[in-house]
């Protein structure tokens, strides 16, 4: 795996995005190739989210043939309720960039029937040709895959923690009894399948979640470890992520920033002639 | 037509590149339209999967609903009030040019007049939707003549009326049929007015204090009966003061039917109400402010002397004055110009100046779900405006109507 260890959240944010940026300008997509993108939701990514943007009105990069596919969504909450991960993808991200709407696949939370709608996701993600790069940005577990996930589980209906639905609780007014209780989630092996994982974790709250993640052994109560045997892996960390981490481990890692950093430097452009 | 099955597949048209006033607040957001709607672009996307048709980028401006003028008696020297055999041309040539005002709604006013003009005029001034051709009509504004005779300013004394007789019945002899009607200004202290007041609202129609010398208790009585607004305030009515506050009073009265907010027009030309009673006003009850013009004929003809009817009128800059003298006859102050001098003499936010020249008229004619606002399923009605609120382009139902002459190099 890659660990890349930047000195805060924005630089964080920024050297994910021209990642991203990279991969999709180096991919050259077009009308019969598109470049398939897993996205997360939460307060990590959007940093991540406001920098894309920002490539795109620049004209450097355009989402026209990029198909994306959310982590997870709720169960039960309306598709306009603020809080939904619809609303989420729609404010942040969707409304400021080209993206074809028909390209742009979320897990509906009121489906009739919940299971087939799962298994229709996963169709659609096959349909695909499989997800190019998955972006996650977890708490140790990734997307609602909570403790005790199976490390092969595929796109389901997923029970909500108490520690999730209570640290949900603020976006609803801290009121317990709003908050929803089952969302419909991939599955850990749904990400495992992606050709390039990249995983971001940012803020000292996350940072034994890391060091969980990639000091110590594959273990379903901590879903993020099962990336350990995932063949194309980064984690995009900032300095207070690392602070659970052995400083023999961030010492390592910080030394191959100068590798790391080709990734990004130069930053591809999708404009003519770059 | 706006609406139907027909809009679904109608263009959607993005306006980008603009800051939009929703919910009371300046909000950098892009504008949708479809159908002569604004469109929630959210549900397009995720519903009906759909993206723009076309772009139109709207250099940083400002976009805010239509302005909407309540109060009319003519302009560009057309006269409302004024029997000619074609009223509806010179209604026309009026909503047609105050689209460069960023009105794109309005109420023609009539003054005190004796029922003939009445009964030949309001058949000829329609409610009709806006467009290309001109703003919209919402109805018409009857300012008299049921008033007082103390307070009749400018109307005709000898065509002032009292309805003690028949009521209702006295109103409708006067006025003859109220289809075209929206709103009426009389005085609450003339006998049987509650009848009346009562009458006019369950058919719907605004009905205003003006021309009055009502103290504050009648007046409170006559909003317990269903009046909603107040015409001009401070002009027409007896001053406040501190032991019987009048119509005044009515701003921060504790009186008023729970829920209910009344409404009041102000002049905010620089020229008819002093700044500082504009900003009483206004700290007094800001959500119920209503800006409108009061134009009179000489609105738009430039500066000069005009002959308008029986009147030799001049006009020098904001200030129209019977010729010779120095005795104001009447405001002609367009929309734009006295938003910006309202917001300048109060110091109160652009959102609030706007919204009074655009929500708080839809509120007062109870039309908010589609005019003054630019929430999602409303007309798609606004203005184009710069950091400086003068108007750069006005649209209806989501098409140009107006656009301001570019100057370039």
């Amino acid at each position: 795996m890659r660990l890349v260890i930047l000195d805060n959240y924005d630089l964080a944010s920024e050297w994910a995005a021209k990642y991203i940026c990279n991969c999709i300008v180096k991919f050259k997509p077009g009308q019969d190739r598109y470049f398939s993108l897993g996205l997360p939701t939460g307060s990590t990514p959007l940093g991540c989210y406001k920098k894309l943007i920002e490539y795109h009105k620049r004209g450097d990069l355009s989402f026209k043939y990029v198909k994306t596919f959310n982590m997870d969504e709720y169960v039960g909450l309306p598709r306009n309720h603020p809080e939904s991960y619809h609303s989420y993808m729609w404010n942040n991200f969707f409304k400021h960039v080209d993206i074809d709407p028909n390209n742009a696949h979320i897990l509906d939370g009121n489906a009739e029937d919940l299971q087939a709608e799962c298994d229709a996701f996963e169709e659609k993600i096959k349909e695909a040709g499989g997800i190019d790069l998955f972006v996650g940005g977890p708490d140790g577990h990734i997307a609602f895959n909570e403790p005790g996930s199976s490390l092969v589980s595929r796109t389901r209906l997923k029970t909500l923690a108490m520690d999730t639905i209570l640290a949900n609780a603020k976006y609803f007014d801290g009121d317990l009894s709003k908050v929803p209780t089952m969302a419909l989630t991939v599955g850990v092996g749904t990400v495992m399948d992606a050709r390039e994982v990249m995983i971001l974790i940012t803020g000292a709250h996350k940072a034994f979640a890391l060091y969980k993640a990639i000091e110590e052994g594959i273990n379903h109560m901590w879903t993020v470890s099962a990336f350990q045997q995932h063949p194309r892996t980064i984690f995009v960390c900032d300095e207070d992520a690392t602070l659970e981490l052995k400083v023999k481990t961030v010492k390592y890692f910080k030394g191959l920033m100068h590798v790391n950093n080709k990734l990004v430097d130069p930053l591809y452009s999708m404009k003519e002639g770059n | 037509m706006r609406g139907g099955q027909r809009a679904a597949v109608a263009p959607v048209r993005q306006f980008t590149n603009c800051r939009i006033l929703r919910g009371g607040a300046l909000l950098r957001e892009d504008l949708w339209v479809r159908g002569g709607r604004i469109l929630d672009p959210e549900k397009l996307f995720f519903e009906e999967r759909r993206m723009a048709d076309e772009q139109r980028d709207c250099g940083g401006c400002i976009l805010a609903p239509g302005f909407i003028d309540v109060q009319m008696n003519g302009g560009f020297g057309v006269d409302f009030s004024k029997a000619t055999e074609d009223v509806g041309s010179g209604v026309a040539l009026v909503a047609r040019r105050i689209l460069s005002h960023g009105v794109t709604s309005f109420c023609p006013t009539l003054v005190t007049s004796p029922p003939e003009i009445y009964h030949k005029v309001l058949p000829q001034i329609p409610v009709k939707s806006g467009g290309p051709h001109g703003a919209g009509v919402l109805g018409v504004h009857l300012e008299g003549p049921f008033i007082s005779r103390e307070k009749r300013g400018a109307h005709p004394e000898a065509y002032l009326r009292s309805f003690e007789a028949n009521a209702f019945h006295d109103v409708l002899a006067t006025y003859g049929a109220l289809d075209n009607v929206r709103i009426v200004t009389l005085a609450p202290e003339l006998h049987r007015s509650h009848e009346v007041i009562q009458a006019l609202t369950a058919q719907g129609i605004c009905v205003s204090l003006g021309h009055s010398v009502a103290d504050l208790g009648a007046a409170e009585v006559a909003v317990q009966h269903g009046a909603t607004f107040i015409t001009h305030l401070f002009n027409a009515m007896l001053p406040f003061h501190h032991r019987d506050p009048g119509i005044v009073g009515l701003l921060t009265s504790d009186q008023l039917p729970p829920g209910h907010c009344i409404f009041y027009g102000m002049i905010a030309d620089g020229i008819h109400t002093n700044p500082a009673a504009l900003r009483i006003a206004h700290r007094a009850h800001p959500q119920g402010l209503v800006l409108v013009t009061d134009a009179v004929p000489a609105l738009g003809l430039g500066n000069g002397r005009h002959t308008l009817g029986q009147q030799e009128v001049e006009v020098d800059g904001l200030i129209a004055c019977i010729a010779g003298t120095k005795t104001l006859c009447g405001s002609i102050a367009p929309m734009d110009v006295c938003i910006r001098h309202f917001l300048q003499a109060t110091g109160c936010s652009v959102e609030s100046a706007l919204e009074a020249a655009s929500l708080h008229p839809a509120q007062l004619l109870g039309l908010e779900k589609t005019k003054g606002s630019l929430d999602f399923g409303a007309d798609a009605d606004f203005v184009v405006l710069d950091d400086t609120l003068h108007v750069q382009a006005t649209y209806i139902s989501g098409e140009l109507v107006w656009k301001a002459e570019e100057t370039g190099p």
